[in-house]
C-alpha cells in the first residue's frame, strides 16, 4: 500500500519545487534589486555578527599572529573588571541624567512655543539649531566654554557672582559628567521640542474647549489634558533618548577622553579603548555585547513603536 | 510611532500641489466672522509677556555659543584668550581660516604649530555624497521589492534585515574594522585578504558600510505599501520593464520619503565620528570631523584655527537644515531620527 502512495508523494513533490523554482525564475528581476543591499548587509551586517561573537571567544589582537581559543575568559574577566563595572554606572548616570532633562525642557519649550505668539519660527529654530550643529563642533565649542581660564562660563559666573573662584568643569571629579550631560541636553532638546511640537498639534482643540468649560486652569489642563494625551510621543523620546545615550561616545572623546579618573569613561568610550588602545579585539568585542545586552529591551520596545506606526 | 503624525501616504503628494494663495486673500478666508467662536484659544498679554520672558533667555542661551563660535573664527588668537571676552572683533581676520584650510601663505608661527587641510572638507563631502546617493538609491530599490514584489523567500529576507536593526552599530564596529582590512583584491590584499590593509584607509572603506539601512529600507517600504497596486499593473500593462516600473513610477511618487531619508543620511555621513576616526590614519583623507577633534587633542592652543574649521564644518549642515526644513520636521516626525 504504502508503494502505492509513495510515487504519488514524490510526483506532488517534483511540481512544488518546480513551481518554487519556476517562480523564483519568473521573479528573477527581484532578486537582482535587492541584490546589492543584501550583499552589502550580509557583510557588513550578518557577517560581521557572527564574527563579533566568534572573537569574543578569543583573545584576538590585530598586532599579534596568535588567536587563542580562550572559552568564556573574556566574559570572566568582564564581570570582574572593575573599570567596566565603573563604565556601566557612567552610562547609567549620564542616561539617567541627561533623557529626563532634555525631554522635559523640550515639552516646556514646545507647550510654550504651541501658543498664537508672534516670532515662533524665530525661537523654534534658535533652540533647533544645536541639532543642526555636527557633534564633534558642539563638543569643541562646549570645551572652550568649559576651559577653567578663559571659558565662557566662569568668566559670566564670576561676574555674576554666582561662584567665587574658577570651576575646572572637564577636569573636576564630580564636575566633569554634570559638564557632559549640560552640553548633551543643550544639543538635543530641539529635537524633542519638534517631537512635541508634532504631538501637540494633534491633539484636538475641543478637548481643551470642554476642559475649560468644566472649570480647569491652565495648569490643570496642562496636567490633566495635555500631558497624558502626550504619552505616545514621551514613550516614543523616552526609548529613542534612552538608546541614544547609552551609546554615547563623541563628546566623551572630545571633551574629556574618559577622565578624570574614569569618571567619565562610558561603555562605548571604554570599548573604545581595549579595541584600539590596547588592541584586544576579543575583549572590546565582549564589552560591546554587554551593551547590546543592556539595550535589547529598549530596542525591542522601539520596534513595536515603528510597527504599529506603520499599520495604525 | 503612534499618531504624532499623519500617516505617510502617496495620496497627500496631490493635496501639496495646491496653489498658494496670497497671504491677503488667506487672511480674509481665515477671518472669524462676527458671533462665531474663536478658533484658537486667546492669549492674553499678560500670558504672553510671561511666555517670552521666557523663552527669549533661554534662546540667547541656545544661540550665544554659536554668536561666539562665528566671532571668534574671524579674531586672532591673542583676543580669543582675552579677557573679557570679544564679542565683536575690532580687527576681523580671516587668518583663522586659512590656517585651518592651509591655503595663502601662512606666518612662521602658524607653521611652526601645525595647520589643518582643506581636503578634511573635501574627503567629508564626497564621503558623505556618495553614502547619501547611493544610499537613497539602493534603499528604495530594496523597499520596493520587499513592499510589492512577491518571490520566494522574501519574508525571509526581510525579517533578518528587521532583526539585525536591534544590533547597535557598536557591536558590528570591531568586526567590521578586520572585515574591511580584509576586503580581497584592494589595498595590496591577495584573492583570501591577506598581506595588504584592505580598505583601512581608504574611500571605500568609509562609503561601502553605509549604502544600505536596514532602519531606512524599512521606513521607505512603509511609505511605498501605500502606493495602489492596480498602478504598477497599469505601467506593467503598458510594457514597462520592472526597473522602468521602479524609477519612473514608483520614485516621483516617493518623493517626500525619499527626501527625508537622503537628509538624514547626508546628516548622519557628514558628522559620523567613529568609523572614519577608527578606519583612517593617513592625514591627507581623514574627513572633517575626525581632523577637527584630533586637530584640538594634537595642538591645544591654536583655537582660532579650530574655531574657523569648526564654523566650515557646520555650514553644509545649516544650508541642508534651511533648505529642506519642511522635510525635516516632517521627516523627523516620520523617522524619529536625528541624523
Amino acid at each position: 500500500m504504502s508503494t502505492a502512495v509513495a510515487p504519488v508523494r514524490k510526483d506532488v513533490r517534483d511540481t512544488r519545487v518546480r513551481k518554487f523554482f519556476w517562480r523564483m525564475w519568473r521573479e528573477r528581476s527581484a532578486y537582482l534589486f535587492i541584490a546589492p543591499g543584501v550583499i552589502i548587509f550580509s557583510v557588513f551586517t550578518l557577517a560581521a555578527l557572527i564574527f563579533a561573537f566568534y572573537l569574543t571567544f578569543h583573545r584576538w589582537s590585530i598586532i599579534e599572529p596568535e588567536k587563542p581559543y580562550v572559552g568564556l575568559q573574556n566574559y570572566e574577566d568582564m564581570i570582574h573588571d572593575e573599570r567596566f563595572v565603573q563604565s556601566v554606572l557612567n552610562t547609567v548616570y549620564f542616561t539617567g541624567a541627561s533623557v529626563p532633562l532634555t525631554m522635559i525642557i523640550g515639552l516646556t519649550l514646545a507647550l510654550l512655543l504651541n501658543q498664537p505668539i508672534r516670532g515662533r519660527a524665530i525661537f523654534r529654530t534658535a533652540y533647533y539649531l544645536p541639532v543642526v550643529t555636527p557633534f564633534v563642533v558642539s563638543a569643541l565649542l562646549w570645551k572652550w566654554l568649559y576651559n577653567g581660564e578663559f571659558g565662557l562660563f566662569n568668566y559670566y559666573l564670576l561676574k555674576g557672582h554666582i561662584i567665587d573662584e574658577p570651576l575646572l568643569w572637564l577636569s573636576d571629579k564630580n564636575l566633569a559628567m554634570p559638564a557632559v550631560v549640560l552640553m548633551s541636553v543643550w544639543s538635543g532638546v530641539g529635537f524633542s521640542m519638534v517631537v512635541y511640537l508634532a504631538g501637540l498639534q494633534s491633539i484636538p482643540y475641543e478637548l481643551y474647549e470642554s476642559a475649560k468649560l468644566d472649570g480647569c486652569g491652565t495648569w490643570r489642563r496642562i496636567r490633566y489634558v495635555t500631558i497624558p494625551l502626550l504619552r505616545p510621543t514621551t514613550l516614543f523620546l523616552l526609548v529613542i533618548g534612552i538608546i541614544g545615550s547609552l551609546q554615547v561616545f563623541t563628546q566623551i572623546f572630545v571633551m574629556t577622553s574618559g577622565g578624570p579618573v574614569n569618571k567619565t569613561t562610558t561603555m562605548v568610550y571604554y570599548m573604545y579603548l581595549w579595541a584600539f588602545k590596547y588592541y584586544d579585539m576579543g575583549y572590546a568585542s565582549t564589552l560591546a555585547f554587554a551593551l547590546f545586552a543592556m539595550l535589547l529591551v529598549f530596542t525591542a520596545l522601539q520596534l513595536r513603536l515603528f510597527k504599529d506606526g506603520g499599520t495604525q | 510611532m503612534t499618531g504624532i503624525t499623519e500617516e505617510p501616504t502617496a495620496h497627500r503628494l496631490a493635496s501639496e500641489a495646491a496653489p498658494v494663495l496670497p497671504r491677503r486673500v488667506r487672511r480674509q478666508r481665515n477671518r472669524r466672522p462676527a458671533g462665531a467662536p474663536r478658533e484658537k484659544e486667546y492669549v492674553s498679554l499678560k500670558a504672553k509677556l510671561a511666555t517670552y520672558l521666557i523663552l527669549a533667555p533661554i534662546a540667547i542661551l541656545f544661540v550665544a555659543p554659536f554668536a561666539w563660535l562665528i566671532s571668534a573664527s574671524f579674531q586672532p588668537i591673542s583676543t580669543i584668550f582675552a579677557n573679557p571676552p570679544t564679542w565683536i572683533p575690532d580687527n576681523p581676520t580671516v587668518d583663522g581660516y586659512k590656517g585651518f584650510l592651509n591655503v595663502g601663505t601662512l606666518t612662521e608661527a602658524q607653521q611652526a604649530q601645525g595647520h589643518g587641510e582643506w581636503r578634511w572638507f573635501l574627503n567629508s563631502a564626497i564621503v558623505a555624497v556618495s553614502i547619501t546617493v547611493l544610499q537613497t538609491f539602493f534603499n528604495a530599490l530594496c523597499a520596493y521589492t520587499f513592499a510589492k514584489r512577491k518571490f520566494p523567500g522574501r519574508n525571509v529576507i526581510f525579517v533578518l534585515f528587521l532583526g539585525t536593526m536591534m544590533v547597535p552599530g557598536q557591536v558590528t564596529l570591531i568586526p567590521n574594522y578586520i572585515i574591511v582590512q580584509h576586503i580581497p583584491f584592494f589595498g595590496g590584499n591577495d584573492w583570501l585578504g591577506n598581506g595588504g590593509h584592505g580598505w583601512l584607509d581608504s574611500y571605500w572603506g568609509l562609503i561601502m558600510p553605509g549604502v544600505v539601512s536596514a532602519f531606512g529600507i524599512f521606513l521607505l517600504r512603509q511609505f511605498m505599501l501605500s502606493i495602489p497596486d492596480e498602478l504598477l499593473d497599469a505601467a506593467r500593462i503598458d510594457g514597462a520593464s520592472e526597473f522602468r516600473i521602479f524609477w519612473s513610477v514608483v520614485l516621483p511618487l516617493c518623493m517626500p520619503a525619499l527626501a527625508a531619508n537622503a537628509i538624514f543620511t547626508f546628516q548622519g555621513a557628514w558628522e559620523d565620528f567613529f568609523w572614519p576616526l577608527i578606519i583612517m590614519s593617513d592625514p591627507e583623507k581623514i574627513t572633517a570631523p575626525v581632523g577637527l577633534a584630533l586637530f584640538v587633542v594634537q595642538n591645544k592652543t591654536d583655537w582660532n584655527l579650530l574655531f574657523a574649521g569648526s564654523v566650515i564644518a557646520t555650514l553644509p549642515m545649516v544650508v541642508v537644515f534651511i533648505i529642506f526644513q519642511r522635510h525635516f520636521v516632517r521627516g523627523i516626525a516620520v523617522t524619529g531620527i536625528k541624523g
